[in-house]
């Protein structure tokens, strides 16, 4: 259908988007390609080395789900962040990450984790990384004859948190951060450090992860990593808090989420 | 043997809401789910900019689209002389927009048409040019030298001040303030603009019958009466030929006292095509364009003796009125209630000055959740006391102690009759609860880890009910309430009230009022109210006035009908009038008490046993003149931690103590706090209306209008402290505001208690983290709007 229709089609997973562009008149599609009605599309597995959603599952079986929070904590840290109860019902990761919103959590946290899109289309699939799917604010790689079928996280970390500052439940970050590490007393394997609502769009603090991933932890390159990741940054005074003080709570949450990992209490 | 009163409902009994079985299972009715036989849908067009003057407007399109039945312009509004209308503080305002638009969101065309949809899409293929001018969206830049004169279409306007005010004693005051022994303690603080945001947006059905020449209008109004008289005046149409019928109210909080320019074409439409014509807001027209609240700048002076008693206060209030001076107020006050601030507090002298500014932002200063602008008033006040107790070095609770009244009844310094209240018990019952003493000691050591624990206390007595028809009236219409009361002959009753709910629960405690009176069970009374044609003339609900007011009219006609029920009953009992005494449900003979009549007998014979000279039926009216405002006085104190890196911060513990007199429901009261305070902490917390330098209203949706869950509001425990009004028959003071009146203060008070320490005496609302980091950070007062890009 997507085929057929290119343009002029868009495709309605969790609508929690689509819907409310619709109602404010920023989008009238002539035609929706509804997915919800397709079987099997909301797994949450493991396969192939891969921890693999599936394009309907939603926020909420993210939440609940034991083996999200066995392999990627992050992941489970972040999702109850996103929105409400209501909206989680319904909204689904692939097609928050397809909207490429640039307040959206789930770009930072798949950026953080090296996770992958799988797209597929009449002419076959491609597997697109995070980092070069989102292009910029609301503009993917995704071709209009696409849909998106799967996000997939490779591996695993032991530790993963996501601090956000919001307004309220449900609002959309003022400041977020995701670090994500697999370590093993004071060396780590793997890092992922991401940014949310502090740019254009979500941010991967690729200094940040060099130092962490080559020093390993320790109060030095936790301040050093801290101070990378706020550089990395390029926020914008609005009605949710001045530039320079979302700068300053990107250092303050990768440094206290850097010494939870490390087990350092804050000073 | 008299009845149990709680059994049956009557004061005190902490009934269930009679509301809330049709509410909780979707049986309520709303303006939309009205469907009248064929019925058009109007939809507004609104101007996307701020200040611009209109150079052309081309509807050609929009009347061309199939399904559009007209398209009405200001010029076409101004044909039936509708194109401005007059305003509830004397000034005009704009119905639809000819000559410039003065606000983001101001109505500029209407379109009717078969459905919403149709109509919606017809507004978008209007093309208005427009010759945009600078816009102006504080008051200081209403000032500046060179400014466009926003309302140039008022002759002799030259500059855009729409009012100046005055009230007190300018010469002892400044004689005080000369005084060198007096410290003086100075501060300013301003109060962002808020919005009233009911669920249910403005919505109107208006119905016009050419046959019978009726007028019917279903509206969503908190003041059915008084839109039927204004109406009257503007249609030009008598009183008996409109109805206006507020059916269930989705929240109204002072947003739905007002006449919108929406209501008027859907009003005129309806006329000129002789069919219904519904109109149902949109959120971000909601919250554009109707009435707001708050956005006040304060500054205060006080003259404070050694032993830190005020002996003089020095005010000034500047209002940032929008396009229009459109506020709902009283005639007489130009900036509301205002002059209660320091209404608890015996303070000798004073002097207050106010001034309000055109701006091109929206219109309509209401009464949101307050008796007209008191919120202000007691929130400076509160903010002010816990900064002149910094200055002068004196204990927050000691400082107020020792200004408190004592004696009663006390004329304030700006002229109100305060008659009642032991704000002392109130006060040391607060403190208690919260554990005051402890704290300061919890707080020291929690600075040694680094830690910030903040509390904050607020005081307040407002004045609430208005009004006395002497000081109060609304165009000119003298603020009293009514109450009708038929008493059927099975003895069950109906009770019709001027008053209107809008959630508050009306229908239950009115109820009980008369359960109180007459001893019949609140569950065999049925309250009735908000349709014209069936209810007395009444000035509506809203500062906290329906209690005080009808609910005192309520009292008065029930002992109207006791007094004829009497005369039944010594009838009934064959005995004279004098020899019969009363008790709850019951009349019986004095020297034999065992010989009685019920109030049912009463009814029944009434109708089936009058004694001769005696009219039938069991039934009256009262309207009631209150002689004076009711004065309730709340404690909210509350504790927070701020973290210290973050500027994030928490409630730890909420304690309020309320005084409003004698409780009909307290388990009403309780809910009336609960989403008062609820309120309060949303405007402390993250709430607020703002504008770009272009004048783009931020905060257009609830996504950018905060609204607090569940998870974010506190928990709030709360106490009683009861000192019946001495005016009110049954001793009631108001509530129903008292909660988001005096609650921001207690919130703020608690954030900025916490980073005291550092030098900090103001943060401007909403806290958000930010603005709280700012002041640890640099040890400094974060005051005004939030920065916007080109601000
Ligand atoms: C009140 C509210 C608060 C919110 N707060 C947050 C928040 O704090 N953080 C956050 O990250 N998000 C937030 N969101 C967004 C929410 O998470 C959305 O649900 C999510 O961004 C989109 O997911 P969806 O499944 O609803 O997608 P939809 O709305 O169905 O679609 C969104 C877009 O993606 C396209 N699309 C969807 N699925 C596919 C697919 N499989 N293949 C190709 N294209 C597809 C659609 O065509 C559309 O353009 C909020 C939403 C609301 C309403």
């Amino acid at each position: 259908m997507m085929a057929y229709y290119r343009e002029d089609a868009k495709v309605l997973s969790g609508g929690m988007s689509l819907i409310p562009l619709m109602k404010l008149r920023f989008a009238a599609p002539a035609t929706i390609v509804d997915l919800n009605q397709i079987q099997g599309l909301d797994y949450i597995e493991e396969a192939g080395g891969y921890l693999r959603i599936g394009c309907l599952a939603r926020n909420r079986a993210i939440v609940r789900s034991e083996l999200v929070r066995s392999r990627h904590p992050l992941m489970s840290s972040a999702a109850p962040t996103i929105s409400d109860p209501v909206v989680r019902n319904r909204g689904t990761v692939v097609g928050n990450l397809t909207h490429a919103d640039p307040q959206g959590d789930w770009a930072t946290v798949m950026m953080c984790l090296d996770g992958e899109v799988v797209a597929r289309s009449t002419e076959g699939e491609r597997v697109i990384p995070v980092s070069q799917f989102i292009t910029g604010p609301f503009s993917t790689t995704l071709m209009p004859n696409e849909i998106a079928v799967e996000v997939r996280v490779p591996g695993a970390t032991n530790f993963g948190e996501y601090h956000k500052i919001e307004r309220k439940v449900g609002d959309f970050a003022t400041v977020a951060v995701g670090v994500a590490l697999q370590q093993q007393g004071g060396s780590v394997s793997r890092v992922g450090i991401g940014l949310t609502g502090v740019g254009p769009s979500n941010i991967k603090c690729y200094d940040a992860e060099r130092i962490v991933s080559g020093g390993g932890l320790n109060e030095n390159t936790i301040q050093q990593a801290a101070q990378a990741a706020a550089a990395d940054s390029s926020p914008r005074t609005d009605h949710r808090g001045s530039e320079e003080y979302k700068r300053e709570m990107v250092a303050v949450f990768v440094r206290r989420s850097l010494h939870a990992a490390a087990g350092i209490r804050a000073a | 043997m008299a009845l149990d009163e709680i059994q049956i409902g009557g004061l005190g009994a902490r009934r269930k809401r009679v509301e809330d079985a049709r509410f909780i299972r979707g049986k309520g009715n709303y303006i939309d789910d009205f469907k009248l036989p064929g019925m058009l849908h109007m939809e507004t067009l609104r101007s996307p900019i701020a200040h611009a003057r209109i150079t052309s407007i081309d509807t050609s399109k929009a009347w061309m689209t199939p399904g559009v039945h007209m398209v009405i312009t200001g010029d076409m509004a101004a044909q039936h002389n509708l194109a401005w209308m007059p305003t509830l503080s004397y000034d005009t305002q704009a119905v639809l927009a000819t000559d410039k638009v003065r606000f983001q969101g101001q109505e500029i065309c209407c379109v009717v048409a078969d459905d919403p949809y149709i109509a919606k899409d017809a507004c978008e293929v209007i093309v208005v040019e427009y010759d945009p001018l600078p816009p102006i969206v504080n008051p200081k830049q209403a000032l500046a030298p060179g400014a466009p004169i926003i309302r140039d279409d008022k002759a002799g306007q030259t500059n855009n001040i729409c009012y100046t005010w005055e009230v007190g004693d300018k010469e002892n005051t400044e004689r005080v303030f000369a005084d060198e022994s007096m410290q003086v303690v100075s501060q300013d603080i301003f109060y962002p603009r808020t919005h009233p945001c009911p669920i249910e947006n403005m919505a109107i059905i208006s119905d016009y019958n050419s046959a019978t020449g009726k007028l019917t209008i279903y509206l969503t109004t908190q003041a059915p009466h008084i839109i039927r008289t204004a109406v009257a005046l503007v249609a030009e149409l008598p009183e008996h030929m409109i109805r206006v019928i507020a059916p269930d109210l989705g929240g109204g909080f002072g947003n739905k006292v007002p006449v919108y320019p929406s209501y008027v074409i859907a009003i005129l439409a309806s006329i000129l095509l002789t069919r219904p014509v519904k109109w149902i807001e949109d959120k971000t027209g909601n919250l554009i364009s109707t009435g707001y609240a708050r956005d006040m700048y304060f500054h205060c002076d006080a003259a404070i003796r050694k032993d830190g008693k005020i002996q003089a206060v020095r005010v000034h209030a500047d209002t940032d009125n929008g396009g229009f001076f459109s506020d709902a107020q009283p005639t007489k006050f130009k900036i509301g209630l205002f002059h209660s601030i320091f209404g608890c507090y015996d303070v000798p002298y004073g002097y207050l000055t106010a001034q309000g500014h055109y701006t091109n932002k929206a219109p309509g200063g209401v009464a949101y959740r307050c008796s007209f602008r008191i919120t202000e008033s007691m929130f400076f006040q509160e903010r002010f006391m816990q900064t002149c107790a910094y200055e002068i070095g004196m204990d927050q609770a000691e400082f107020r102690r020792v200004n408190f009244i004592r004696e009663f009844p006390h004329r304030t310094t700006f002229g109100f009759l305060v008659d009642s209240g032991d704000y002392d018990k109130c006060l040391d019952l607060a403190l208690d609860k919260i554990d005051y003493d402890g704290f300061k000691a919890r707080q020291d050591a929690a600075r040694k880890q680094g830690r910030l624990l903040g509390l904050g206390l607020s005081c307040m007595s407002e004045p609430l009910g208005a009004g006395n028809s002497r000081e109060y009236d609304i165009i000119g219409i003298k603020m009293f309430d009514s109450a009708e009361l038929r008493v059927h002959p099975s003895g069950k009753a109906v009770l019709k009230i001027g008053s209107k709910t809008q959630g508050q629960g009306h229908e239950t405690t009115f109820a009980q009022i008369v359960t109180h009176e007459l001893g019949i069970p609140a569950d065999d009374i049925l309250v009735q109210h908000g349709d014209t044609d069936n209810t007395p003339f009444g000035m509506g609900t809203y500062a906290s006035r329906s209690t005080p007011t009808a609910g005192a009219a309520t009292a008065m006609v029930a002992r109207k009908v006791r007094a004829k029920a009497k005369k039944l009953a010594a009838h009934l009992l064959e005995v004279s009038e004098e020899d019969v005494e009363w008790e709850l449900g019951r009349f019986y003979v004095r020297s034999a008490p065992n010989r009685g009549v019920t109030i049912t007998d009463c009814a029944f014979a009434a109708y089936t046993n009058m004694p001769d000279g005696l009219e039938p039926g069991l039934e009256n009216n009262a309207y009631y003149d209150p002689p004076n405002m009711t004065w309730p006085f709340d404690v909210y104190v509350t504790t927070v931690e701020v973290d210290p890196e973050t500027g994030e911060w928490d409630v730890l513990k909420f304690v309020g103590v309320d005084d409003c007199g004698v409780r009909i429901n307290p388990m009403i009261v309780e809910g009336q706090l609960h989403g008062g305070l609820a309120e309060a902490f949303a405007m402390a917390y993250h709430q607020m209306i703002t504008f770009d330098s272009q004048g783009n209203c931020i905060g257009s949706n609830y996504m950018d209008y905060m609204i607090p869950t569940a998870w974010e509001t506190p928990h709030f425990e709360l106490y009683e402290v009861v000192t019946p009004s001495p005016h009110h028959p049954i001793g009631c003071k108001g509530i129903g505001e008292c909660g988001c009146v005096g609650g921001p203060a207690a919130f703020v008070n608690a954030v900025v208690d916490a980073v005291a320490h550092l030098g900090v005496r103001n943060i401007d609302m909403p806290c958000l983290s930010s603005r709280v980091w700012e002041a640890i950070k640099y040890k400094k007062d974060v005051s005004g709007t939030p920065p916007l890009p080109g601000q």
